[in-house]
């Protein structure tokens, strides 16, 4: 008697949790599709298009204590060319000896053809509501007009081999007080923090689908950010020491990522929760 | 100064399509900052669509709308090179007006 | 109900001198309305209370009203929800959020000659009912759906 009933419990509680199981996986499967659903309805009317207008501005505007506009500046493909340069960055600038990655360059440009400090210049990389950046302004232009353009980014210069193979030792480098690499998360398919995918940038596919898709404006701080921010965030993240804004490491480790994107697409400014 | 609106007009087939991006941190005053301050409600109120003199869309905003808003919406009788002309104005009397040709 | 009819004439006054005026080429569109806003139905904390700030009472469910909106959203700073309203005579469109500190995010006249269906992003403090009210020769009715919010990520 006793057992009996003891049966028909396990029998009804495995019934439930079947139950619980199969309901729950639909439950995950129309999230996953309802999330879809709320990214697609994003895309039309990107915040990101107020960025690119007054990125333009300020390329097209005379400034800085030399007066000039940076319309002059070589981003890679010629003074002033600026449609499908970013599909090519970084690369090795032989008027600064080194690699460049955007950022970088358009600090080099304000400070040589606007007259700015260095200082001045790199004051602020990332905006926040009033206290806005031109560089991720500049930004969301320049990556605009590579729209649809290939990843192309060349690896023929000795510096820009360098700067890849440095970028991919710093991927895969473990440190800080959580023993963390960038690899810790983005080294296999299929992980995820809560509801996002995270990308596995060791592998084509979601190296090409990260790189392709920023910068983006960020809903959840209704900024557009660039990719130093992203690197900047997950360094932070990481609990590594601060990465710091257009230096030789920022640039490897761009060099290493955007170069596994070649063959894609570009497709930013893109916009994500 | 606010920056200026993405103003993109459309016609097809007699309806036009409109879709409007707006500069704006739409603050709503429930926020504090880094010093436990309530940051100050910021949004915009009021918002109107006119095409050739004529109102075609007239909004009341609160403060619950998204920062750097969105806007869509149709209307009849619009046609290529036709100028549509937005205007908002915030709680703090700021004011902005900007217009497009319709594609 | 008395309310509500002043604030109709009072809405229906200033677009015909609106229009006159910026016939004249007198006044930019929208400088008048400006001044137009619907404190009382901004400010009110329930959503029973916004209804009534808007003349509403108690609006009858229509299944004419369609909501464009996902089920969850990634993130409730920015909540996409379109309204499109199939009832004849729509004058007007309004989206209310009932867990939000104050429900009414937004309110569209819509002209003769406009389509009765507009599309913006919502701010959700947390999951909540969204419902669109719709005003249509005078009357109102409503439609509602629960969006959820997550938090996704690593936070920022």
């Amino acid at each position: 008697m006793k057992s009996r009933l003891h049966a028909a419990v396990g029998s009804m509680l495995a019934g439930g949790a079947l139950l619980a199981a199969l309901s729950s996986n639909a439950a995950a499967q129309s999230a996953v599709d309802e999330i879809a659903k709320y990214r697609q309805q994003l895309q039309d009317g990107n915040p990101a298009d107020l960025w690119e207008a007054r990125g333009e501005d300020l390329w097209k505007r005379k400034g800085g204590p030399k007066k000039a506009s940076l319309e002059g500046c070589d981003l890679g493909k010629g003074a002033g060319v600026v449609k499908g340069a970013y599909a090519e960055l970084p690369k090795y600038f032989a008027d600064a000896d080194r690699v460049m990655d955007l950022e970088t360059r358009l600090v080099h440009c304000m400070v040589t053809l606007q007259g700015y400090t260095l200082a001045d210049a790199t004051k602020r990389p990332f905006g926040a509501g009033s206290n806005r950046s031109d560089i991720e302004a500049l930004t969301a232009f320049v990556t605009a007009e590579s729209k649809g353009v290939t990843m192309n980014v060349a690896l023929n210069h000795e510096k820009e081999k360098e700067a890849f193979r440095l970028g991919e030792k710093i991927f895969f480098f473990r440190g800080g007080p959580h023993d963390f690499a960038c690899a810790t998360c983005h080294g296999e398919t299929g992980k995820r923090i809560r509801l996002q995918d995270l990308p596995n940038l060791t592998e084509k596919g979601g190296a090409q689908l990260a790189y392709t898709t920023w910068p983006a404006y960020r809903v959840s701080q209704g900024e557009l950010r660039t990719f130093q921010w992203r690197l900047n965030d997950c360094f932070r993240q990481q609990r590594f020491p601060e990465l710091k804004f257009t230096s030789e490491a920022s640039i490897a480790l761009t060099t290493f990522l955007a170069r596994n994107a070649n063959g894609a697409p570009f497709n930013a400014p893109a916009i994500k929760r | 100064m606010a920056d200026p609106m993405r103003i993109r007009a459309t016609a097809k087939d007699g309806t036009v399509n409109v879709k409007v991006l707006m500069s704006h941190e739409m603050e709503t005053g429930q926020r504090k900052d880094a010093n436990g301050k309530i940051v100050p409600a910021h949004f915009i109120q009021n918002v109107t669509a006119a095409h050739n003199g004529k109102v075609v869309l007239s909004a009341q905003w609160g403060p619950a709308i998204a920062k750097n808003p969105f806007l869509e919406f149709n209307f009849k009788g619009g046609k290529a090179g036709d100028k549509i002309q937005v205007t908002w104005t915030d709680n703090k009397g700021d004011k902005r007006t900007d217009e497009a040709a319709i594609n | 109900m008395d309310q509500m009819r002043r604030n109709t004439l009072r809405a229906g006054g200033g677009a015909g001198l609106l229009a006159l005026l910026a016939a004249a080429g007198i006044m930019r569109p929208g400088e008048l309305l400006a001044a137009d806003w619907n404190k009382a139905a901004f400010e009110v904390k329930t959503m029973p209370d916004a209804f009534k700030a808007m003349g509403a009472g108690s609006p009858a469910s229509s299944a004419d009203i369609v909501m464009r909106a996902a089920d969850i959203a990634e993130n409730g700073a920015v909540v996409p929800v379109g309204v499109e309203s199939r009832i004849s005579g729509t004058e007007s469109i309004s989206i209310l959020v009932d867990k939000n500190p104050t429900p009414l995010a937004a309110s569209f006249d819509i002209p003769a000659g406009t389509d009765p269906s507009v599309t913006t992003r919502v701010k959700l403090g947390q999951t909540s009912d969204v419902y669109a009210l719709v005003k249509a020769n005078g009357k109102y009715y409503v439609a509602k759906k629960e969006i959820k919010v997550t938090i996704g990520g690593c936070g920022g």
